[in-house]
Formats: structure tokens, sequence, C-alpha cells
């Protein structure tokens, strides 16, 4: 699958899910938030949103900042 | 007898908030933090790095059990732009408190109130804890709080610019008469003195990031912040004396020699 991931095109994700996606990206899943095509995905959400061929994904977490 | 600040039921054992940008690293950010005293943190959202993952996040330092993390919505120069990280602020964090900032100028950073009344609005109707960063007009402090803001930030000076309270006849009219809610002066505080002004006028709290991260030793300048706020807050709470032109013996005249 090709996913738009924090702006860069990345082909060949294996994940299905948001949280199989997080875990192949090796990105701890307690301290960062997901957007899937402009729309939050609930924490509680992770295990069973399914994401779909050209969505665009946005994983933030908290840095330094005023 | 306490003097707790209270913002929509959560209570803030400190006066000096503090931001968490510009430091050299975590540990750093760390160390300030417990200098200044401070309960609460401010922070960004970013994307995660996922080329180059770095095992350590900023919150492994700050623990959020101990601090109350209040994101920001930094970089944003449109409403939707700050929505859109409110929601993901919300989502990464543990907490509904949003220190909402639309910008409107690059070169200023002054805010772009009109996005802001209109953002504020929607987010508190979505249940966030608003926080605006304003500039220091009265009117809009009103109107930010008519539309629900949970206290108001307005400006000492622009962001980073170590300018003072540049105008603090119009934050003790904001103080005193425009709104009800806390009144947090967010940005433009260079040095002690600065902070310990903001307090005198009569603010409920006071953010420092880039007064304290640039000082030549940002531990240092954290505990003078510290102590300035609780300087400038029990004068306030102690009443100051009116200014005169000429002046007033302390000592007696009667006793004296003739």
């Amino acid at each position: 699958m090709r996913l738009k991931i924090n702006g860069e095109i990345v082909d060949g994700v294996k994940a299905v899910t948001v949280s199989e996606l997080l875990d192949e990206l090796k990105v701890q899943s307690g301290r960062v938030a997901v957007e899937v095509n402009l729309t939050v995905v609930r924490k509680q959400d992770f295990e069973t949103f399914r994401l779909g061929d050209g969505d665009a994904v946005e994983i933030v977490n908290f840095v330094g900042g005023g | 007898m306490a003097d707790t600040l209270v913002i929509k039921g959560i209570e803030f054992t400190s006066r000096l908030w503090v931001g968490t940008g510009k430091y050299k690293d975590f540990e750093e950010t760390r160390k300030v933090i417990e200098a200044s005293g401070a309960d609460v943190v401010t922070v960004s959202v970013r994307r995660v790095n996922i080329i180059d993952r770095k095992s350590e996040n900023l919150l492994d330092y700050i623990d959020p059990k101990k601090y109350k993390i209040l994101p920001n919505t930094a970089g944003c120069y449109t409403v939707e732009d700050a929505l859109r990280y409110s929601r993901l602020a919300r989502e990464a964090g543990i907490s509904d408190l949003i220190k909402l900032e639309v910008i409107g100028d690059e070169k200023t950073l002054f805010p772009d109130t009109i996005g802001l009344l209109k953002a504020t609005e929607i987010l508190a109707k979505e249940g966030f804890i608003v926080l605006p960063y304003t500039n220091d007009d009265p009117i809009m402090a009103k109107r930010l709080e008519d539309a629900g803001a949970a206290a108001v930030m307005p400006l000492g000076a622009p962001i980073g610019s170590g300018l003072g309270i540049r105008n603090p006849y119009n934050i003790r009219i904001i103080i005193e008469t425009a709104v009800k809610v806390p009144v947090v002066v967010d940005a433009g505080v260079g040095t002690a003195s600065d902070a310990a002004i903001a307090m005198e006028l009569g603010c409920d709290a006071v953010l420092i990031n880039t007064g304290i991260a640039g000082a030549k030793d940002p531990i240092a300048m954290a505990s003078a912040m510290k102590h300035a706020v609780i300087a400038g807050r029990l004068a306030y709470r102690a009443g100051r004396i009116p200014k005169k032109l000429y002046a007033t013996a302390s000592s007696p005249i009667e006793g004296m020699l003739l």
C-alpha cells in the first residue's frame, strides 16, 4: 500500500490499521496523535481504524515550544 | 492565606508558566523547569520524524503527572490550521487545555485577533479550555471572554523581543474592568523586573520562554523569574503606595533638637 506520511510518499506499507502502521514505523503510540485525511483518529480507535491506499497520514507529537 | 490560581476548576500552584522552546537539549529544559518552580509548561505540536527516529521524547523529561502540559498552536496563520493543531494536541495530550495562537504577521508575530476570536468560539464549544494569545486591547479581551475563553493572554511585547510590558495601562484596564477571567501576560518578558511589573499590575500569571531560554544562564534566570513573580504577586496583594511628586518625611519632626 502507498501512503503519504507526514508529507512523504511511502511505498510498500504492510500495516492495515493505524496501530500496525505505528509499529511498522517504530513510533510509540502513547505519545502521538494521528490524523488520516484531515480527520483526527482517536487513540482508542488506533487498533481498528483501517488505512486505505493513497491515504494522507499525519503523525505528530509534542516538541519544545513557547 | 492560600493564593491559588484556578482556571475552569484546574488549580495552578505556580504563577510563573514556562515555555520549552529554544533549549539546547531536553536535560537543560528539565533543569530550567525545575528551577522555575512552574507547574505549567507549554509545548508545540509538530510532525514526528519518521525517517530518523529519535528514541527521546520531550515527555520523557517532563512528567505529565507532575506538570500541566499546555500545547500551543504556534505557527498557525489561519483559523483552520489553529483548529487542526488544537484537535491534534488534545489527542496527543491528556487535557483540553490549549494556548491558542492565530498569528497575523511573520515579522511581529502579532495575533490576528479576528481569526483568534473565531477559533476561540469554535474550540470553546468543542469543550476546549481555550487560553488565547491576544494583543493588549481590552475590548478584544472582553470579546474573547464572551466567546468562551477560559483566560486571556495579552502580550507584553512581541514574542521573543524582551521589550517588557509596553502598555501597562492597557494591561491594567484588561485586569480591572475588561474581563473577569484570569489574565496571563504572555510574551515580551525580558528579565526579572518585567515579570515583577506584570504581576504588580495584577496579572494572574506570566508565561515566559525566550526571556529564560535566551539568557546566558537559563537555569539562573529561571530562578530569578520565579522570585520576581512571587515578589510581584506579593506586592500587588500588599497594595503599593500611591506615586507622589513631592517628598513625605519618614522620620518624625517631633522631638527634634531646636
